[in-house]
């Protein structure tokens, strides 16, 4: 399969997410577009690790190269589940203090 | 068409069918069960690429932790879907002609590449996604970064939990 097949995918979600993260307003879709977009560039990073080992694997079938990106891929996911368990209390916490998850309302810090 | 490239585009058309649908559903829960399903094609994804181990780690922490977590607070704000306040078509309309022209803008980056050119993805084979392979790296090479993400999570927790109870 080319690798030009694979970075378009990810360049099509990537570019989903942030059309989501630009058009809706509720604050919990917009993180869930975050999400996406992170998801994204672990599928492009996975497929740029088998692209180099693919190289190497013709000559050397034992060979590891390529597996720091899949390392790297779940790295994102741990500080992804740390981020989305802050992220979603502050967003819990909002919806106390003003009842909406609208994002309008979060321009207090604009003066 | 092999049986490969067929698995690949009907993954990367669920994929992209689902994650138009998460942007477009009115309904926030119908977002999340959305997203699921993008995970779930993403991690098909993994299992064609061989890397078993984050196609598992994908499902479980993502699409099972992650997910519920979104569905509890959505189920806790009870926020109501017609309550959601729209933005204004123009607003929109400009959101989606800036994103597609930055999806236009990379896409032209990219075939501009001559390092690509010919390039494939070893799929179905090589070793390097399996558990064995991963699990010796992680513990030999990347063991501070590992041990230091589990300070990170604690940090979060206490984050979340101070965030939370004010």
């Amino acid at each position: 399969m080319p690798i030009l097949n694979y970075i378009y995918l990810c360049l099509t979600l990537f570019s989903i997410g942030v059309i989501g993260v630009l058009v809706r307003r509720n604050a919990i879709i917009v993180f869930m577009c975050i999400e996406l977009m992170l998801n994204a560039v672990n599928l492009l990073l996975v497929a740029f690790s088998k692209m180099y080992n693919g190289a190497a694997y013709l000559n050397a079938p034992s060979t590891t190269i390529g597996i720091d990106a899949q390392i790297f891929v779940f790295f994102i996911m741990v500080v992804a589940a740390a981020e989305v368990s802050v992220g979603l209390a502050i967003i819990v916490m909002m919806y106390r203090n003003t009842h909406s998850v609208d994002i309008n309302f979060l321009n207090r810090l604009k003066n | 068409m092999n049986t490969l490239e067929i698995l690949f585009y009907a993954l990367s058309a669920f994929a992209i069918v689902s994650a138009v649908m998460v942007l477009i559903s009115k309904n926030p829960i119908h977002s999340v069960l959305w997203l699921i399903l993008v995970f779930f094609a993403i991690s098909g994804h993994y299992v064609l690429l061989n890397a078993q181990f984050l196609a598992i780690v994908n499902i479980i922490v993502y699409a099972g932790a992650i997910m519920v977590l979104f569905l509890f607070v959505i189920m806790l704000m009870n926020v109501k879907k017609d309550k959601e306040p729209q933005k204004q078509h123009l607003v929109k309309f400009i959101g989606v002609i800036a994103g597609g022209s930055f999806l236009t803008l990379l896409i032209a980056l990219v075939k501009q590449t001559s390092q690509l050119e010919g390039k494939t993805v070893l799929l179905k084979e090589g070793t390097i996604g399996l558990i064995h392979p991963l699990g010796k790296a992680l513990f030999s090479d990347y063991v501070v970064p590992f041990e230091i993400s589990s300070v990170l999570f604690l940090s979060a927790m206490v984050g979340a939990v101070i965030i939370g109870k004010k």
